[in-house]
């Protein structure tokens, strides 16, 4: 069957009428969200800046928009959405930002997607165009249905259009790169940095390494005394220009997985890096040890990866490779499934039947 | 359902002297920060365990008992007002906090911690909690999370939303939840980003989980003087023009100027019908560098003076004045509306003249406090409760300021929420279908519709109204508004 491709909201809302059950997908670069049977609705066609007025520090987009457009026509009047959204070159559209709930790196200072994300319109699943929250940076009128659709991986509701709120972009940025023998003590730096009086915007480790890099960011004449100082009480060395924006980039488009893995993301504390690293192939830790991308060979070294993540109560989402959406525990909640019903009553966007969303299907 | 019923069973739950039942007794839970609603509950329940919250929901869900979860009281929407023929559950003995984790940066605590406390407790670890309203000394976590409150540094650090990861609750259908959990991140819907700002309608929070953030190393506070407000708000256009993201940036104009110098005997400078307040914070290089960039940007603006806070107690002399503004209003006028609502920024100038505009036309006075980098009015009516028909110009002349910035694009409510105040005005922002999706919503939490009812969605009762003013905790002194 053929994919929907509505290039307009009334068209969006054709869409989603007409059909009793279907999938939404945009950009297709986290395919493992891409779940569920039904006709395929894409959101690529359903394209183009809505309204932005950099004095109000917010847009307004439609679903479909590439964030990488979004970020350029930000990146003209010096601002930014802060968490460095991810799959820029991939292709990754707002809609998809969204309904995964992927930040970037940069969420440690500021927030993630959640944090910024103001309003939405959005298909129930009765084919209604709701319009929810708000377009302006304040707003605590009616239930916070824009920050409930992050994450929500399209089973409440289809976003046509989104509103954000956006920030200055800082004038400069530094990376640093911070020793660490093990993993440990990778930690230990992350954690020790998150609470300094830097502000590091952000602080990851580096896949296949147990360095720690530490980016600051602000006035260019304020980064060069900080960096002495951080390099003073951890050791390491300010990374060039060039190699740190590059290598930035390779964590933004998940250069660093090797073909054949699945990648999944999985939102942790400090304490489960070590046991996290010990069941995956590789594994990007982002936001000062608060969310981790792994890479990991799909079959039975998933299956022991979700055995040892049950055990932790931690549950992850699959952005890439095959199998169920979910990973590791499931936490029940008999309000979830009256939720879904509650924007979904016909189970449109998936429900029961959908392999995807029994707590306790197949692995 | 009769009444003595539920009296019984609820007396079976908790120990004598913690339903009260005494008119005396229920007096004080009649009304809350916004005192115009008056409403004389059933029984007034005070649990001191979560056991015993969740023991209540689940009774007043076996009887079909309305309920309100109330805090201290300050909702400036009504948000606690008792039903009638409901209880109100009193949280504020569930006020332990239960782990501070300095490491990890969050704090875990009751719903009936006071906001400030928070900040105590982390104070010593160099870290806090960042959203502050003005009531932050009495007001309380559990209702913060309901109302997702704001408080003068929203626009860099965002409000109560932003800063809850996780909450345990027991919803009105009696299932206890956990949403989120200690990791900043989650897979899969943002519940707790739902659960905040819902009014109480899903049920009552028994703990909920706080992420901390390190106190900025450096402040640098400046209040501007202006001639006009016009240019106080094109001062605002200039610094976010300019690239900065300050911490604050509240203007006061002359009346609640003259509010704030009678109250707390704040000193401004001569000559000025607004004063601007920004205050930049971060690490101290970051800080210097983003002075030197601010100082030229606010001598373009045209002030008749500029002050630089030199030290912390300065510092804190400024915010005492613009955080004492609102109860300081109660010296200029018997009676006071507080409005909160929100314009895009840039509409901050045209909206004040308009508001000018219509409070000259009936003749009430308005005194201006708002948070001008978000765009958040809070305009204060003025009126003397015993003119006949005052009272009615007042709340008409709020509600046409309401539908002003709906009109602008903005919103009838910024932090204060919706409560019973602006219900009616809720259908002014969203459509008949953008209800009907929040009452589904409210129905999957909360089916028999008995937690907090009344509040942000209309339902048939109006509740009495009565007079408005200065709350008695304001008028002591003991609580402040935004």
């Amino acid at each position: 069957m053929n994919a929907l491709k509505p290039t307009t909201l009334a068209g969006l809302v054709e869409a989603v009428r007409g059909v009793e059950r279907l999938r939404v997908e945009g950009g297709r670069t986290k395919p493992g969200l891409l779940r569920g049977d039904g006709a395929v609705l894409s959101l690529g066609f359903l394209r183009g800046v809505v309204e932005y007025d950099p004095g109000e520090f917010t847009f307004t987009a439609l679903s479909g928009t590439p964030v990488a457009e979004v970020a350029a026509m930000l990146g003209e009047r010096g601002q930014h959405l802060p968490f460095d959204p991810m799959l820029l070159d991939a292709g990754s559209t707002l809609g998809g930002m969204v309904a995964s709930g992927l930040s970037g790196p940069g969420r440690l200072r500021h927030g993630g997607v959640r944090d910024f994300i103001l309003g939405a319109r959005m298909v129930d699943g009765l084919g209604r165009l709701l319009r929810m929250g708000g377009k302006v940076v304040k707003n605590a009128a009616g239930f916070d249905v824009p920050k409930f659709m992050v994450g929500s991986h399209g089973r409440h509701g289809v976003l046509g259009e989104v509103t954000f709120k956006v920030f200055p972009r800082p004038a400069a940025r530094m990376t640093l790169r911070l020793r660490a023998p093990g993993i440990r003590e990778a930690v230990g730096i992350l954690l020790e940095a998150a609470r300094s009086r830097f502000d590091f915007e952000a602080l990851d480790v580096w896949p296949g390494s147990r360095d720690v890099m530490a980016r600051l960011a602000g006035p260019p004449e304020a980064l060069g005394p900080m960096a002495i100082e951080v390099l003073s009480r951890w050791p390491g060395e300010c990374m060039d220009g060039g190699e740190a924006g590059t290598r930035w980039a390779g964590l933004r488009e998940l250069g660093w997985v090797r073909g054949g893995m699945s990648v999944a993301r999985v939102p942790c504390t400090p304490g489960h890096v070590a046991g996290l690293l010990d069941h995956v192939a590789d594994m990007h830790l982002m936001s000062a040890a608060n969310v981790a991308l792994v890479s990991f060979e799909p079959g039975a070294v998933r299956g022991r990866l979700e055995k040892w993540m049950k055990t932790q109560g931690l549950r992850g989402m699959l952005l890439r490779g095959d199998g169920r959406m979910w990973l590791g525990a499931s936490c029940p909640m008999g309000v979830e499934e009256a939720v879904r019903r509650a924007l979904d009553p016909l189970g449109r966007f998936g429900g029961p039947g959908d392999p995807d969303e029994g707590h306790d299907g197949n692995e | 359902m009769n009444d003595g019923v539920a009296v019984r069973r609820l007396a079976a739950l908790l120990p004598p002297g913690r339903v009260l039942r005494e008119p005396a007794h229920l007096a004080a839970y009649e009304s809350d920060g916004l005192t115009a609603y008056r409403q004389r509950p059933l029984a007034v329940a005070i649990p001191e365990t979560q056991a015993e919250v969740v023991a209540l929901v689940r009774l007043c869900a076996e009887l079909g008992l309305p309920f309100v979860a109330r805090g201290s009281g300050t909702s400036l929407s009504g948000g606690s007002l008792p039903v009638a023929g409901g209880i109100v559950i009193a949280l504020n003995r569930l006020n332990r906090i239960l782990e501070v984790n300095p490491v990890e940066r969050w704090a875990l605590v009751e719903p009936g911690v006071v906001n400030a406390h928070v900040t105590a407790a982390a104070a010593p670890h160099g870290l806090h909690y960042a959203p502050d309203p003005s009531s932050q000394t009495i007001c309380t976590i559990g209702g913060n999370v309901a109302f997702n409150s704001g408080g003068a540094h929203c626009l860099k650090h965002g409000m109560t939303a932003n800063h809850v990861l996780g909450i345990k609750a027991v919803l009105a259908t009696g299932e206890v939840v956990e949403l989120g959990g200690a990791s900043r991140e989650v897979a899969g819907p943002d519940w707790c980003g739902l659960f905040t700002g819902s009014e109480g309608l899903f049920g009552v929070a028994l703990e909920i989980r706080l992420q901390l953030v390190p106190v900025a190393e450096r402040f640098h506070t400046v209040l501007a003087g202006y001639r006009t407000l016009e240019q106080a708000g094109e001062a605002v256009a200039a610094v976010i023009g300019a690239g900065l993201l300050p911490g604050a940036m509240e203007i006061m104009d002359a009346l609640a100027l003259e509010a704030a110098v009678a109250a707390v005997h704040a000193e401004y400078p001569p000559g000025c019908e607004a004063v601007l307040i920004v205050e930049l914070e971060g690490p101290r290089e970051v800080v210097e560098a983003d002075r030197a960039r601010l100082g030229p940007v606010l001598a373009a603006s045209g002030p008749v003076a500029i002050r630089v806070a030199r030290d912390a107690a300065e510092r804190m002399a400024i915010w005492k004045g613009r955080k004492s503004a609102f109860s300081a209003v109660g010296r200029l006028s018997p009676d006071f509306i507080v409005q909160d609502g929100v314009v895009p920024r840039q509409r901050l100038g045209e909206a004040l003249r308009c508001i000018g505009e219509m409070s000259g036309k009936v003749g009430l006075r308005v005194a201006n406090v708002f948070h001008a980098g978000d765009g958040n009015l809070h305009p204060l009516i003025l009126f003397d409760g015993r003119e006949a028909g005052a009272l009615e110009r007042a709340e008409a002349l709020a509600g046409r300021i309401l539908r002003m910035c709906v009109e602008m694009g903005g919103s009838i409510t910024g932090e204060h929420g919706v409560g019973v105040e602006k219900r009616e005005y809720l259908p002014e922002m969203f459509g008949p279908d953008e209800l009907d999706a929040m009452r589904r919503i409210r129905a999957a939490f909360d089916p028999g519709g008995l937690s907090n009812p009344g509040k942000m969605l209309a339902r048939g009762e109006a509740p009495s109204l009565q007079h408005a003013g200065l709350h008695p905790l304001e008028r002591a002194g003991v609580i402040t508004r935004e």
